[in-house]
C-alpha cells in the first residue's frame, strides 16, 4: 500500500492497545473489531469447587464421553463411562490389516491392508479452528501431520463433459477464473459498469482482474505462456538446449459452465475446508486411543444400555453385556451424561420430560459410505503426480481420497474410493452388501484411473447406516427441528443431559462432540456446586 | 445400469415369505448372526441415481435399492446398540396412513423420503410392502394419498 490512510490504521490501534495495556485487553480489543474468532473453544476447561463427591455415569466412550469422563474425573467426580463397542472412540475410528467389522445384517469383513495402511471409515480431517480438538490432540501427545484438502493436481471428472476425461483442478480453476475475469473485464471496458463502480475503482479493477485472472495485456485470457504460469504447460520448462516451456490450451468457458465442474470449487473455498487441514499420524482413532489411556480404566466396554431411569435422588441405567445379553445388570450414578446417538437413543426406555423426549426423537441420521481400496502400488502418485488430496466425480463413488502420509514410497497404497454423504446414492450404496460396494467402487473408479483394473488388491466398505453402534453416520438436522427441538435436547433433564455431535452446531465434527460435552459437563458442575 | 434379474426375484419371493414368518419370532433372539444376511437373491446389477432423488419407479426396486439397507433383504430388519424393525407380517402395515407417514416424514432413526422420493414412488413402495415379506393388504394407496399426507 503506498498512500498512507488519514485514519489509524487497526493494526497501530491494537499495538498501541498492546503496549498500554496488555495482551488480554490486546485480545479483547481484536475480538470486538472481528479478529481472533476462530473459536467458541476457550481453553481448558476450569471446574472450580468441590463437587463433594458426586458420581456421573457416562453413557459412551466417544470423544464427547472420554472428554466428560477426563474432565470431570479431574474435578472430583466419580465418574464411569459403559460403551457399547469393545473399543474406545465410537466414530473416532480406524480399520486396518486383521481388523474385523461385522456390520448390521451380519455382513462380517475382515481388513486386508498391509501393515501401515489405513481407513478412517469416520471422521478423516481436522480444520485449524476446530481448537478445542486440536488442544486436547496437544495434551494428549497425538501426533498431527497436515491432511490435503486441495491438491490442484487432483482431478474434477463430469462423466458427460471432455469425453469422460478427468481434468485437472488446477486448468479447471485457472480456466474459470481466467475466463470470468475476460468477461468482467470487457463489460468493464465498455462502461457497463460505470454505474457501480467509480472510475478510479475501475482502472483498479481492470488490474485485479489482469493479476486475478492471468490475463494479457488486452485483457483476453488465451493459450499463452503467462496462462499456462496458473493452467500448467503443454511442455514445462526444461533444461539446457530443449529448455523453452510450450503453452497449453485452456478449456472453453461454455464448456467448463456446461460440465457443471465449478461446483466442486466449493470445496475448497468454504470456512470448513480451508487450509491448513490435519489428521493424526497413523490414523483418526489415535485421538481415541489417547483419551483412553487417560480414562480407559473407568469404561466398561461391550456394554449395551438398554434403559435409562431417573428420579430426584439419581439415575439408573440398565445394560446387558452386548456379546451376551440374557443378564441385565444395572450401574448407578447420582448424574447421567448421555453421548448415545439419537438413532438408538431415541428406542431405548428414558423417562425425561416431554419437551426433551420430542427433540431425542426428531433427529434423523445422514446416511454416508466409505471405501478404502489397497492397490499394488501408489500408481496416483507414480503415473498421475497426485500426492495427497482429493478427487471429485459425478459418478456415484463422488470423491477419491488421496492418502496425506508416506509419500513418493513404492510398495502398495490404500485409496479411499468412495465417499459418499446423503443423496440417493449413498442409500443405493448401503442397500448392497459389503462386496458389491467394494466391486463398484473399483468399477466406478477405473473410469477416472484406468490403473485400478490391474493394481487393485483388496477393499473394505462402511455404509453408516449399517454401523451398529451408531445406526448412521450423524445427526441430520433439520433447519425447523433446530428451531424447535434444539435447546429442549441441551438443557438439562432432572439428573439427565445429552452431549454429542447431535448437540452442538457443528454436526458431523468431533469438535462439535467437544464442544458440546464441554458446555454441559460446565452447566451441570454449575447446577452440582449450587446444590 | 438397470437390473434384469426381476424374474428370478418374483419366482422365489413366496417362498421366502413363508420361512420369513416363520422365522420372525426366533430371529428377534440373534443379536449377531454368524453368518451375512443371504443376499444372493438379489440383483448383483443396480440402479444408481444420478441426482438426490432417486429414479427407481417400481416398489420392488425401490425396497431393493433403498428399503433393504437397514431392513435386509428378507425384510426382517437388525440389531445393534439399537434397531431396524423387522417389516414381515408388520401390523404396523394395516394402517396405511401410517406407512406413508413414515416414508415421507421419517421417524426416530427412519430418515424422512420425503424429498427424495414422488408421490408415485412412495405409494409404490408402500403398496410393495404391504403386499409383500408376508403383508396382504389389498387396500392399495395412491399417488393422491400420498400428496394429501405431505405437510
Amino acid at each position: 500500500m503506498q498512500d498512507e490512510p488519514l485514519t489509524v490504521r487497526r493494526r497501530d490501534l491494537l499495538s498501541l492497545i498492546g503496549t498500554m495495556a496488555g495482551s488480554a485487553a490486546m485480545y479483547h480489543a481484536m475480538t470486538a473489531l472481528g479478529f481472533a474468532s476462530e473459536s467458541r473453544y476457550e481453553g481448558p476447561i476450569r471446574l472450580e469447587g468441590d463437587p463433594k463427591g458426586a458420581s456421573v455415569l457416562i453413557l459412551g466412550a466417544g470423544l464427547a464421553g472420554m472428554t466428560a469422563a477426563l474432565e470431570l474425573r479431574k474435578a472430583g467426580y466419580k465418574v464411569q463411562v459403559l460403551e457399547f463397542n469393545g473399543r474406545p472412540g465410537g466414530r473416532n475410528w480406524t480399520l486396518r490389516g486383521g481388523d474385523t467389522f461385522v456390520e448390521l445384517g451380519g455382513f462380517k469383513q475382515t481388513c486386508a491392508f498391509d501393515d501401515g495402511l489405513y481407513l478412517n471409515p469416520g471422521p478423516w480431517r481436522i480444520p485449524y479452528h476446530h481448537r478445542a480438538l486440536l488442544d486436547y490432540c496437544k495434551r494428549l501427545n497425538v501426533m498431527l501431520e497436515p491432511f490435503i484438502q486441495l491438491n490442484h493436481n487432483a482431478y474434477l471428472h463430469a462423466s458427460r463433459a471432455f469425453g469422460g476425461v478427468p481434468q485437472r483442478i488446477r486448468t479447471v480453476k485457472a480456466d474459470f477464473q481466467g475466463q470470468i475475469s475476460e468477461l468482467l473485464a470487457k463489460v468493464a471496458g465498455q462502461g457497463k459498469l460505470d454505474e457501480v463502480v467509480s472510475k478510479e475503482d475501475k482502472e483498479i479493477l481492470l488490474l485485479a482482474l489482469k493479476s486475478w485472472g492471468a490475463l494479457d495485456r488486452d485483457f483476453k485470457y488465451k493459450a499463452s505462456l503467462l496462462a499456462s504460469e496458473y493452467r500448467g504447460y503443454a511442455k514445462p520448462p526444461g533444461g539446457g538446449l530443449s529448455a523453452a516451456p510450450l503453452p497449453s490450451d485452456p478449456l472453453a468457458l461454455s464448456d467448463i459452465l456446461r460440465s457443471r465442474l465449478w461446483r466442486y470449487l466449493e470445496n475448497f473455498a468454504s470456512y470448513n475446508f480451508q487450509t491448513t487441514m490435519f489428521q493424526p499420524v497413523g490414523g483418526m482413532d489415535m485421538i481415541g486411543k489417547a483419551f483412553a489411556r487417560e480414562v480407559g480404566d473407568v469404561i466398561r466396554y461391550h456394554a449395551k444400555v438398554t434403559e435409562i431411569w431417573q428420579n430426584d435422588r439419581g439415575v439408573t441405567v440398565t445394560y446387558v453385556d452386548a456379546r451376551d445379553p440374557a443378564q441385565p445388570q444395572k450401574a448407578t450414578a447420582d448424574w447421567c451424561l448421555c453421548t448415545i446417538p439419537l438413532s438408538i437413543l431415541s428406542q431405548l426406555p428414558i423417562n425425561v420430560g416431554a419437551t426433551m423426549k420430542a427433540a431425542i426423537d426428531a433427529v434423523p441420521y445422514a446416511g454416508s459410505v466409505k471405501v478404502g481400496l489397497q492397490f499394488r502400488r501408489r500408481f496416483w502418485e507414480e503415473d498421475d503426480a497426485i500426492y495427497g488430496g482429493i478427487s471429485y466425480t459425478d459418478l456415484p463413488i463422488r470423491q477419491i481420497g488421496y492418502p496425506n502420509t508416506g509419500f513418493n514410497k513404492s510398495g502398495r497404497g490404500v485409496l479411499l474410493g468412495a465417499y459418499l454423504f446423503e443423496g440417493a446414492n449413498s442409500f443405493e450404496f448401503t442397500a448392497m452388501p459389503p462386496d458389491q460396494r467394494v466391486e463398484r467402487t473399483v468399477e466406478f473408479g477405473a473410469a477416472i484411473h484406468p490403473q485400478y483394473k490391474s493394481e487393485f488388491e483388496n477393499g473394505i466398505a462402511v455404509a453408516w447406516h449399517r454401523v451398529p453402534f451408531t445406526l448412521g453416520c450423524a445427526g441430520y438436522w433439520s433447519e425447523e427441528a433446530r428451531k424447535q427441538h434444539y435447546r429442549n435436547l441441551c438443557e438439562i433433564d432432572g439428573r439427565i443431559l445429552l452431549a454429542g455431535e447431535h448437540a452442538s452446531a457443528l454436526p458431523a465434527w468431533q469438535e462439535g462432540a467437544i464442544l458440546s460435552s464441554l458446555d454441559a459437563i460446565g452447566r451441570l458442575h454449575e447446577r452440582v456446586i449450587k446444590t | 445400469m438397470m437390473w434384469h434379474a426381476k424374474t428370478m426375484w418374483h419366482a422365489k419371493t413366496g417362498m421366502r415369505q413363508a420361512a420369513g414368518v416363520a422365522l420372525a419370532a426366533l430371529s428377534l433372539q440373534l443379536i449377531w448372526p454368524a453368518q451375512g444376511a443371504d443376499d444372493s437373491l438379489a440383483p448383483k446389477s443396480h440402479t444408481f441415481s444420478s441426482g438426490y432423488r432417486f429414479v427407481e419407479m417400481s416398489g420392488e426396486e425401490l425396497y431393493v435399492n433403498v428399503c433393504r439397507g437397514c431392513h435386509m433383504v428378507d425384510a426382517m430388519g437388525a440389531s445393534g446398540a439399537g434397531s431396524y424393525p423387522s417389516l414381515v407380517a408388520n401390523r404396523n402395515l394395516e394402517a396405511s396412513g401410517y406407512a406413508i407417514d413414515l416414508v415421507l416424514n421419517g421417524r426416530r432413526a427412519m430418515p424422512p423420503f420425503g424429498e427424495m422420493m414422488s408421490d408415485d414412488q412412495i405409494a409404490a413402495v408402500v403398496n410393495y410392502l404391504r403386499t409383500h415379506f408376508g403383508n396382504s393388504y389389498q387396500d392399495a394407496v395412491t399417488a393422491r394419498d400420498v400428496q394429501s399426507a405431505r405437510r
